[in-house]
């Protein structure tokens, strides 16, 4: 821990070295820290981006992106990397970003369109090429003998989208009713035999390992599985039902106040919503937001009742994130003792 | 103050001392305390409810547990590689003893990504317990396997040098007296020995509490089953609970400390045993 915290001190006064002995020229490095299966999208956007900036002002821009954990990201910045940007899983860890360190005002996610996610996921099934155990649904997850690979949500930020979207769809099914959700959520992870600590040691367990019949994870993390592994080898099934996640993108103010790079910074975040940012979004398998490019896509991403919400039906993350995945939360609870 | 100091024949013992201590603020006292200090923001009643919450003492059964039977599978076969390499001479042995050291040098990270696929239910060495009905990955039995694993070049490399040391003409010595083989290795080898060893052991032992990288991979990492303190830690500074974290860690910390220095007071013990 302590070493980290040491290479990230370094590492970002590093940059701040570098960047301040380049203010005059027309060379910027920005730096986003992002989550990991923003890798490919990413590598992408940013070549993007720095062709369109260069032909717009004239001035180098590169952008390096660190990826990670989304709440370890988090915490790198609130413990001092000097990020320009953040884009995470989800908006309680950039919420932490102004509530631990103020680097951002409290209004973040209003500053951007759509709740500041220019491009959004879901949460789908992942199972075993012909479906053998013939998952259709989420209530087919908490069948005995149905063995479910989901990371533990209280070390990933994705396996949080993933419950959540569980207790969306018991809570559909009951009536709204609190305590059948958590009744059926408690079931399904009777069905989990390994609870990983991440989503991507999650989807190597299920996909290389050949454990569980089902996988929960990340659309476009499906979509890759598939891509990697070839078309005969896993099946996706869409659930009737399904969580909209939203990964939100932020400038943090401190730091491109201190580099002199907010300009730059965020033309990087708006040029996201543009339809050369949304057709790269789209290839990497996350929804775009733009009309035009997602009726472009139309085939790849499968019309889905994604009416469960983080704000409308579970009151925001503040309030999830105390009830369910603190300590002695309602996560903690499905796994008291016996 | 002067009997405090005592004379040496060489020079310099003043400047050596102040550098020691210097040394060992830097590197391990400040950032322990800390530790403590962070701890400390809890007060009393938080840290006495992290410390009893039924998850951290189920975790720290599961890490004492799987690391004290790591660390003596590793004194046992540990001793036994040591004994292999001192003793006798065959080809390729400098390779086997290279790859002692191997465990040192590879990422855990790696290390638990290997085992967790050799193991694995469908794993090259996994099957084979799958059809007796053994679970190895996944279970604590995996978590022990990523122990012994990691701790193995302790004990070789403790043992190892003191093997070499005693000498031929003692065992040859006590076997013209009449001593068996077994009561040659038992009265003359073992005694010599058994400090290295059990350096050795509390080394791979201290080792494996704090592992991490390695374990998480074939741990399965169910609560109360195979959950590991450190997992526990991590969880809590997803949480953004420092200080929670760095309770944990004082505990951990304490309890290691205190095996250990038992573990050194047996040494003593055995060592002042012998000299009579």
């Amino acid at each position: 821990m302590k070493l980290s915290k040491l290479t990230t001190a370094l590492t970002a006064s590093a940059l701040a070295l570098v960047l301040s002995s380049n203010s005059f020229g027309a060379d910027i490095t920005l730096l986003n820290v992002s989550y990991d299966p923003t890798r490919e999208l990413y590598q992408e956007y940013n070549n993007a981006f720095a062709k369109y900036w260069k032909a717009k002002t004239g001035d180098n821009v590169s952008v390096k992106a660190s990826h990670g954990g989304s709440g370890k990201q988090a915490r790198s910045i609130i413990d001092g990397l000097e990020a320009d940007v953040a884009t995470l899983a989800l908006a309680a860890d950039i919420d932490a970003v102004h509530d631990k360190a103020n680097l951002i005002p409290a209004d973040w996610q209003s500053r951007l369109k759509q709740n500041s996610s220019p491009y959004t996921s879901t949460i789908v099934l992942l199972v075993r090429k012909g479906n053998p155990k013939n998952i259709k649904d989420w209530s087919d997850l908490v069948k005995p003998g149905v063995a479910v690979i989901t990371p533990n949500p209280k070390t990933s930020g994705g396996a949080r989208w993933n419950y959540l979207a569980a207790w969306g769809y018991a809570l559909k099914n009951n009536n709204n009713d609190q305590s059948k959700a958590q009744e059926f959520v408690s079931k399904l992870y009777v069905n989990v035999p390994v609870l990983d600590s991440g989503a991507r040691g999650s989807t190597v367990t299920f996909s290389e390992r050949g454990i569980g019949d089902v996988l929960i994870t990340w659309e476009n993390e499906a979509y890759l599985v598939k891509k990697e592994f070839g078309d005969d080898k896993f099946d996706i099934v869409f659930p009737s039902i399904s969580i909209l996640a939203e990964p939100p993108v932020a400038v943090i103010d401190k730091y491109v106040d201190k580099h002199g790079t907010r300009k730059v910074a965020e033309a990087y975040l708006e040029y996201l919503y543009s339809p050369e940012g949304q057709e790269i979004a789209a290839k990497n398998f996350y929804r775009p937001s733009d009309a035009k490019v997602a009726k472009k896509y139309e085939k790849q991403f499968k019309k889905l009742d994604l009416s469960i919400t983080i704000d409308k039906t579970f009151g925001g993350w503040a309030k999830t994130q105390k009830a369910h995945f603190a300590d002695g939360g309602v996560f903690d609870q499905i796994y008291t003792r016996k | 103050m002067s009997s405090f100091k005592a004379h040496s024949v060489l020079p310099g013992f003043n400047l050596a001392l102040g550098f020691t201590l210097l040394y060992l603020s830097l590197i391990v006292l400040i950032p322990l305390s800390s530790l403590f200090f962070k701890t400390a923001t809890l007060g009393w009643g938080g840290f006495y409810d992290v410390a009893t919450s039924d998850r951290v003492l189920a975790s720290l059964r599961v890490t004492f547990t799987t690391s004290f039977v790591a660390a003596i599978v590793n004194a046992l076969f540990g001793l036994i590689v040591a004994w292999v390499l001192v003793r006798y001479k065959f080809p390729g042995k400098r390779i086997i003893d290279a790859l002692v050291d191997l465990p040192f040098a590879l990422p855990t990270a790696v290390a638990g990504i290997t085992l967790a696929t050799l193991y694995a239910p469908n794993g090259w060495l996994g099957q084979y317990f799958a059809a007796q009905d053994i679970k190895v990955a996944y279970t604590p039995l995996g978590i022990v396997v990523a122990l012994t694993f990691i701790g193995l070049p302790f004990v070789v490399r403790t043992v190892q040098p003191v093997l070499a040391d005693v000498e031929a003409e003692v065992e040859e010595a006590a076997a013209s007296l009449g001593a068996g083989r077994w009561d040659v290795f038992r009265r003359v080898i073992f005694p010599a020995i058994f400090p290295a060893l059990l350096t050795g052991f509390s080394l791979a032992f201290a080792r494996a509490i704090g592992e991490y990288g390695s374990v998480i991979f074939i741990a399965g990492n169910m609560p109360y089953i195979s959950e590991i303190s450190p997992l526990l830690i991590v969880a809590k500074l997803e949480q953004y609970d420092y200080a929670g974290a760095t309770a944990i860690a004082v505990i951990m910390l304490l309890l290691s400390f205190s095996l250990l220095l038992a573990i050194n007071a047996l040494q003593w013990w055995s060592s002042n045993r012998g000299a009579r």
